[in-house]
């Protein structure tokens, strides 16, 4: 509380204040301005060279047209009248839907029960630092290499299939733990529950505990107050870890293609096929239709929560 | 200490169970890459060695990878000093409200939900398409600064949400200028937080695939070189560079969090009140 007043105090110094020479009232508002964009300007440079204009470009080669080897300038509407009308096109969508639907539910049922865990069990604060730290420590590894690791486990001969049959669960070797949607979304999950279990945790430390204490001496359960309590004052946080787990795997080629063999498509494994085909105009056009999607529905999302104030 | 409920053993147990899952796979690698000459990508274990490593050392039989290590070590070195520096520049001009930040915010937020694909196709695109030379250290560190730049900013948004502006004020009123103030008073408050941006430029960079894909030209870095690796080797060897790339990983974050304890403890020994700004 004094921190509040004491702060309030300097701000209405701040206004009143004699600054010798300077005319506070009228300089302040246009320094700010400018000393604002002067601050912001290698930020802004970088995002408008290396975000806006590649999307730009993006969306003009969107319209031009491909031989088997080159590109040229033009403006045709091949691209998108190829890939609106084409079948694979829709089932491929689907796909990707259906693969951030399951990664999403998962992440948020594993990461909500990690975060809680983590904010409301664990007492010290040393302890909360030093789990945390071993859960987010992944994220600073290879995603590449996190990938590779599965083989070992989920192979004919991998460590899964040896211990199911050993257990005498199975007869012989399940073939659908390995490049299948299985080992594709369990990677999804093994790569992304992080990035629920962070915000949610955010969220988490900062609820007022008398809130928690006030609620059971209302008489609630422990279940109650879970439902009644926490998951509503951690709605914010569950958005944003769900803005980043849909946005990783609508957008993901490479988890798809490594853990499926190939066998399954989404549409970032579209687009890096006709890369990887030199059509480029193709892939622009995929490329333009995945991020209206994926805008749409972080656009939606983002309803629901301020990210400046949860931070 | 009052008794913990039975949802305490129940929660740690799966806390347990997921630590196993997130680390299982890593741990299990390591344990093959010391195979036996003889040994496959599975287990049984065929023996005991250091075989494996030993290839990673010659040429012939695992590429370039020396040398996409040393490129991945200096970009990660220019995509953390460049994410530091820039994020410590926006967030604080982020702390006043100026005309157009709206526009800037939701770029960032774009550049963070953009899938990675299409920055690297994009910025591609447009550096061959306008004769640019297509390289790691210009449109490969444009690329990967899409994605360290956002951490970083929401990073200095989190740090200076609790920074106390009295601090600022008492530098002020005792005379100092505006640069002295930054220099003296809130660079040394907010250092741990920067060290904390720097680990997100420089791991993030080391690790990031799909937007150098497109934009590193004719010199892999070492997750493409990684990746090329898994197409076309069979054997340990891509266990033992997994091994031996996480080894680093987890290296540079201890020496970065390290250095988060010495600095705190310095600030507390040295009496001052700096870190206390953070409220």
């Amino acid at each position: 509380m004094t921190d509040l007043t004491v702060s309030n105090d300097t701000d209405r110094k701040e206004e009143t204040r004699l600054q010798p020479g300077v005319s506070a009232k009228v300089r302040k508002p246009v320094s700010d301005a400018v000393s604002g964009w002067l601050m912001s300007l290698p930020m802004a440079g970088v995002l408008v060279f290396f975000l806006v204009l590649p999307i730009i470009m993006i969306v003009v080669v969107s319209f031009w047209g491909a031989t088997e080897f080159s590109i040229y300038p033009a403006f045709v509407f091949d691209n998108y009248e190829f890939l609106l009308t084409s079948p694979v096109t829709y089932s491929v969508f689907l796909n990707t839907v259906k693969y951030a639907l399951i990664t999403w539910a998962l992440t948020l049922g594993i990461g909500f029960t990690i975060a809680y865990f983590l904010a409301f069990h664990v007492r010290s604060l040393t302890w909360q630092i030093v789990l945390f730290l071993l859960c987010t420590i992944p994220f600073w590894t290879s995603n590449i290499i996190r990938m590779i690791s599965w083989i070992p486990f989920l192979g004919r001969n991998g460590i899964a299939n040896s211990a199911l049959i050993s257990l005498g669960v199975v007869d012989e070797p399940l073939d659908w733990l390995l490049f299948s949607d299985f080992s594709v979304i369990l990677a999804f999950v093994h790569l992304y529950t992080l990035f629920m279990v962070v915000p949610i945790f955010n969220t988490m430390m900062r609820i007022d505990r008398s809130l928690i204490e006030a609620a059971y001496d209302a008489g609630a359960s422990g279940f109650q107050t879970l439902t009644n309590v926490v998951l509503p004052l951690t709605k914010p946080g569950i958005m944003i870890g769900s803005i980043f787990v849909i946005t990783l795997v609508m957008g993901d080629f490479i988890t798809v293609r490594f853990m499926s063999g190939s066998q399954k498509a989404n549409v970032g494994r579209l687009i890096s096929n006709d890369i990887a085909l030199l059509q480029y105009p193709s892939a622009a056009a995929t490329a333009v239709i995945l991020l209206i999607t994926v805008l749409i529905v972080i656009a939606t999302l983002l309803r629901f929560v301020d990210i400046r104030k949860e931070l | 200490m009052e008794k913990r409920p039975r949802s305490f053993y129940v929660l740690a147990t799966f806390f347990a169970l997921f630590l196993l899952f997130l680390y299982g796979p890593t741990i299990t690698i390591a344990i093959l890459s010391f195979q036996g000459p003889q040994g496959g990508l599975t287990f049984p274990m065929r023996g005991t060695s250091f075989h494996w490593f030993g290839e990673l050392f010659e040429q012939q039989a695992v590429g370039d990878i020396w040398g996409s290590f040393s490129r991945s070590l200096v970009l990660g070195l220019m995509v953390m000093t460049t994410t530091v520096v820039v994020s410590v520049m926006g967030g604080s001009a982020f702390r006043k409200k100026f005309p157009g930040s709206s526009v800037i915010f939701y770029l960032i937020i774009t550049s963070l939900v953009i899938p990675s694909i299409l920055v690297s196709l994009g910025v591609g695109l447009i550096f061959s398409q306008s004769g640019l030379p297509v390289h790691w250290s210009t449109s490969g560190f444009g690329a990967q600064l899409t994605w360290t730049l956002p951490f970083g900013l929401l990073i200095m948004f989190a740090v200076f949400n609790r920074f106390d502006k009295s601090y600022e004020e008492a530098a002020r009123d005792q005379g100092a200028s505006a640069w002295q103030t930054v220099r003296h008073v809130v660079l040394p408050i907010i250092a741990p937080m920067l060290i904390g941006v720097a680990l997100f430029g420089f791991t993030l960079s080391y690790d990031e695939f799909a937007r150098t894909l497109l934009t590193a030209g004719s010199y892999n870095t070492l997750p493409l070189e990684i990746y090329g690796m898994t197409t076309n080797v069979t054997t340990p060897v891509i266990f033992a560079l997994g091994t031996l790339t996480t080894a680093f990983s987890f290296g540079v974050i201890a020496v970065f969090l390290l250095i988060v304890l010495l600095m705190k403890k310095r600030q507390t020994r040295h009496g001052s009140d700096a870190g206390q700004g953070l409220v």
